[in-house]
């Protein structure tokens, strides 16, 4: 006799997520078929996030039947899902930095019961990888690990618990571009070996290279159901998505660039782990101009960011318009006016439980008409931060909004706003757009834009290549802490930057 | 067993009311003493009979209220130097520490004697010993502020430690240098080093007699509403609680986080420091030992209790007040400190319903 074919992975059915006066999942479906990858889209607020989290326990759906393997299932809590199979990926990475990958494994699991075997246990894991080609010392301490690294460490989690349904929310929206092809790897080698994958991502090129089918998400209403994945176009995907047609082209005005700002001479620094990230780099930015810096992740970008902008300890001079600021206070870099959009941020750009109004006031509390002599008028920053919300449309309740509710792309508005009103001479923006979707990475390239034309000089720090040939005048290709060479913009050759980003110094001439 | 009824903690997706922390913190409170009832009931109490003598002894007349009021003075400016360190997130436990050095340093005024006793003015002297109570604490603020923010030393071992320093530096001084016939206390203050007591003023207004309120209980007062501008209002509060948020986020925004480790230390220590004068001035007249029954580690509960409102801190500390005014009276006198532990614990798993809905909900049926 043959077996009959496996049932369907999951079948969610006219799931219904209610929360107080927000309807976020309305009538959605979704089945997920024995050993495929099926693409889950939506912009950020659509409901992707509150529907994978019903599946995952964390949620109770309203009204719908989920079946799991073909067996109506009732989740009460996360560990219920697990024991399911159905593993969750976060996109915020659960790990606790001072241990080990194994240690974090092993973390909240009955065994091992009283003695920590480490290397019986390491070996367990080891195994795990080379089942799956999830490379990853089991024994480096989680600080240690780069971003996709830490990523595996999240996968392996899951694994080790036994998942065959994995739930991956926005994966690629960490990791560098190479990363990204590793990661699609691994998933193909995870749906071989039976493992049904749903891939949450914001990236239209992404889902066509690794998805079988896709369900998109509009306002809590499905607008594609197990689509195939055959014959889409990139366009058609992103009018599921919004409802209309995306303008991927943001129009950039022809300028010329003023006198100097930033001028860096020879500068070096090392990173965290007391390795040189910046070897005797010398750039220069002028006024009105974006300059990109292009480069696989971890070869000096976000060294240089915390470098100028007073975060970070190195050698050479940092001139901004004339003055030195190399080794001082991030206050003394404010104080000449440089805005700094961090790479992280809710841990370093913003205060998770403060309000949106004593977000936005961070760097001018102190200036009038917000700050007084000793005092801070709230009524003027409450005032300031609602004109604020006004005209960067930040999507929030109110002002009083903490900024940990906010959704990525309303925390980027909000930090965006902060810097802009700074009135910055020069802006470092490190990732601005990273786990955007497609609308808000459209407004924030919008008021980069105007903001050169303002006459500010832009570092643009970008692991999107399409988005620094959108945006730059010139771009930079850093490797290993050097600049391999500048280009310019209208007349770059991909493949030249490419190869650059790869370690070959640009042939003069 | 397959129960009809399912109780679920539904994680709150909005933010909770305002007046919630303030009613589950009620809530607390009341369901602490039923908790205590029944404690009485099993042990033969009659917990209605003590309830009423709880009552009556800390509430019932003014002259017990103003008891119960002595005895939150230091409570409510040891919570308030607790709760302005927690708001920056540094874990101050050595309030009982700088307690005392404040009531060491203000005592220098009148045992070296810093002026002259019979001719300065009450409220010079006065004066001097708030001033020099609050450097005392603020010494002991400064030594783990410093360490903490040039070495990165743990404030809580080091605040922990130096209570017991300060503990037996004012043994030595009291059993050595100053005893008073031998006796483990100075001798008694000149009039002129006593905080101001309402008795005082019984001469003039007779219903005044024999109440011991004295003004630190106006300093306590004073301080909240100081401490609450500078939470509040102030650009430093602002800076506290941003600090205290996220400390890379205040980097990035430009603040000094080292030197603002240091003056929350000190203006902690400063308001512990206070405490420790305002009791040896307004209380008990004298350096002696245990003029502390622990204010320093109660301070770390109010502060608790009340959130970190400076507001809260002053009704939380009228409770513990009588808490510790009904303790003296009521037999055994566990039950006052049995309260004060369940109070504690109920207030801290109320923390439950700020965070999560709780629904019962009728289980149903699947086919």
């Amino acid at each position: 006799m043959t077996s009959p074919p496996p049932p369907n992975a999951v079948e969610m059915k006219d799931i219904v997520i209610r929360f107080p006066g927000v309807l976020a999942n309305d009538h959605v479906n979704l089945t997920l078929k024995h050993g495929e990858i099926h693409a889950l889209l939506g912009e950020n607020g659509a409901g992707k996030s509150t529907l994978m989290s019903a599946l995952a326990g964390l949620y109770k759906p309203t009204s719908g039947i989920m079946r799991v393997h073909g067996e109506i299932v009732d989740f009460n809590s996360p560990k219920d899902a697990i024991a399911k199979g159905i593993g969750m990926v976060y996109q915020h990475f659960m790990l606790v930095p001072t241990q080990t990958v194994t240690e974090n494994i092993l973390l909240g699991l009955n065994e091992p019961r009283f003695f920590m075997d480490l290397p019986k246990y390491d070996q367990k894991i080891r195994d795990l990888q080379d089942q799956f080609g999830l490379r990853v010392d089991p024994t480096m301490k989680i600080w240690q690990l780069s971003v996709g690294e830490q990523q595996r460490v999240e996968i392996l989690k899951t694994l080790y618990r036994g998942a065959d349904v994995l739930i991956m929310d926005e994966p690629t929206a960490v990791l560098a571009p190479q990363e990204i092809d590793d990661l699609m790897e691994t998933m193909r080698s995870m749906t071989k070996q039976g493992k049904s994958i749903i891939f949450i991502s914001h990236k239209l090129n992404e889902v066509t290279a690794v998805a079988d089918r896709l369900t998109v998400l509009r306002k809590g209403v499905a607008t594609a159901e197990g689509m195939d994945i055959e014959g889409l176009t990139g366009e058609k995907l992103a009018e599921l998505m919004v409802g209309r047609k995306v303008i991927f082209r943001v129009e950039k005005k022809e300028q010329e660039p003023g006198d100097i700002v930033l001028d860096l001479k020879d500068i070096s620094a090392q990173n965290n782990k007391g390795v040189q990230a910046l070897n005797k780099l010398s750039l220069k930015v002028r006024e009105g101009e974006i300059l990109g810096i292009a480069g696989v992740a971890g070869n000096g970008q976000s060294e240089l960011a915390e470098v100028i902008t007073g975060m970070r300890a190195c050698e050479g001079t940092i001139l901004i318009n004339g003055e030195d600021v190399a080794n001082q206070e991030p206050s003394a870099a404010i104080a000449r006016g440089v805005a700094h959009i961090p790479e992280d941020r809710t841990g370093v750009g913003s205060a998770p439980n403060m309000t949106i109004t004593e977000n936005t006031i961070m760097k001018n509390y102190r200036d009038t008409p917000i700050g007084n002599k000793w005092s801070i008028n709230f009524t003027e920053a409450r005032n300031h931060a609602r004109s604020l919300k006004e005209a960067y449309d930040i999507l929030a309740p109110n002002v009083r909004t903490m900024a940990r509710k906010l959704s990525g792309g309303n925390l980027q508005k909000v930090i965006l706003a902060r810097e802009i009103t700074t009135d910055p001479k020069l802006m470092v923006a490190m990732q601005p757009t990273r786990g955007l979707d497609v609308g808000a990475i459209e407004s924030i390239q919008r008021l980069l834009l105007a903001q050169r034309e303002e006459g500010t000089a832009i570092l643009l720090i970008s692991e999107e290549l399409e988005e620094l040939l959108t945006l730059s005048d010139r771009i930079a290709v850093l490797h290993e802490g050097k600049v391999m060479g500048i280009v310019d913009t209208e007349n770059a050759d991909v493949k030249e930057i490419g190869l650059m980003m790869t370690g070959t110094q640009r042939s003069e001439g | 067993m397959n129960l009809p009824y399912t109780v679920i903690f539904e994680k709150r997706t909005e933010d909770y009311p305002k007046w919630l922390p303030a009613l589950t913190s009620l809530a607390s409170v009341v369901i602490a003493f039923i908790i205590s009832g029944i404690v009485l009931k099993f042990i033969g109490g009659d917990p209605i009979r003590v309830l009423k003598f709880f009552f009556n002894a800390t509430f019932g007349s003014w002259a017990v209220f103003s008891d119960t009021m002595v005895k939150a003075t230091p409570l409510i400016l040891v919570g308030l130097a607790c709760a302005v360190a927690f708001k920056m997130k540094l874990w101050n436990i050595g309030a009982e520490g700088q307690f005392y050095m404040g009531a060491f340093f203000s005592s220098l005024v009148v045992l070296v004697p810093m002026v002259n006793l019979e001719t300065t003015p009450k409220f010079i002297v006065i004066a001097l010993m708030v001033i020099m109570g609050m450097i005392g604490g603020a010494i002991w603020g400064f030594i783990p502020g410093f360490l903490k923010a040039k070495y990165q030393v743990n404030e809580i071992i080091i605040t922990l430690m130096l209570n017991y320093v300060a503990l037996y530096w004012n043994n030595f001084w009291i059993f050595d240098k100053w005893s008073d016939a031998g006796f483990q206390m100075t001798p008694q203050f000149e009039k002129v080093a006593w905080l101001p007591r309402l008795s005082d003023l019984a001469k003039e207004y007779r219903a005044f007699s024999g109440i011991t309120l004295h003004l630190g209980v106006v300093f306590g007062i004073v301080a909240a509403i100081i401490i609450w501008w500078i939470l509040e209002r102030s650009h430093w509060g602002y800076e506290i609680k941003l600090i205290g948020d996220n400390p890379k986020a205040a980097r990035y925004a430009g603040l000094n986080i080292t030197k603002n480790l240091v003056l929350v230390m000190m203006l902690s220590g400063a308001l512990a420091g206070l405490a420790g004068m305002s009791e040896i001035s307004g209380v008990v007249h004298r350096l002696q030992e245990r003029i502390s029954p622990g204010y320093g580690f109660t301070g770390i509960i109010v502060a608790w209790l009340a959130k970190l409102n400076p507001f809260a801190v002053i009704i939380v500390s009228i409770l513990f007040g009588a808490l510790i005014i009904a303790g003296r009276q009521i037999q055994p006198s566990g039950i006052a400190n049995l309260l004060q532990g369940i109070i504690l614990f109920m207030v801290i798993s109320s923390d439950v319903l700020l965070r999560y809905k709780i629904r019962i909900i009728r289980v149903e049926q699947e086919a």
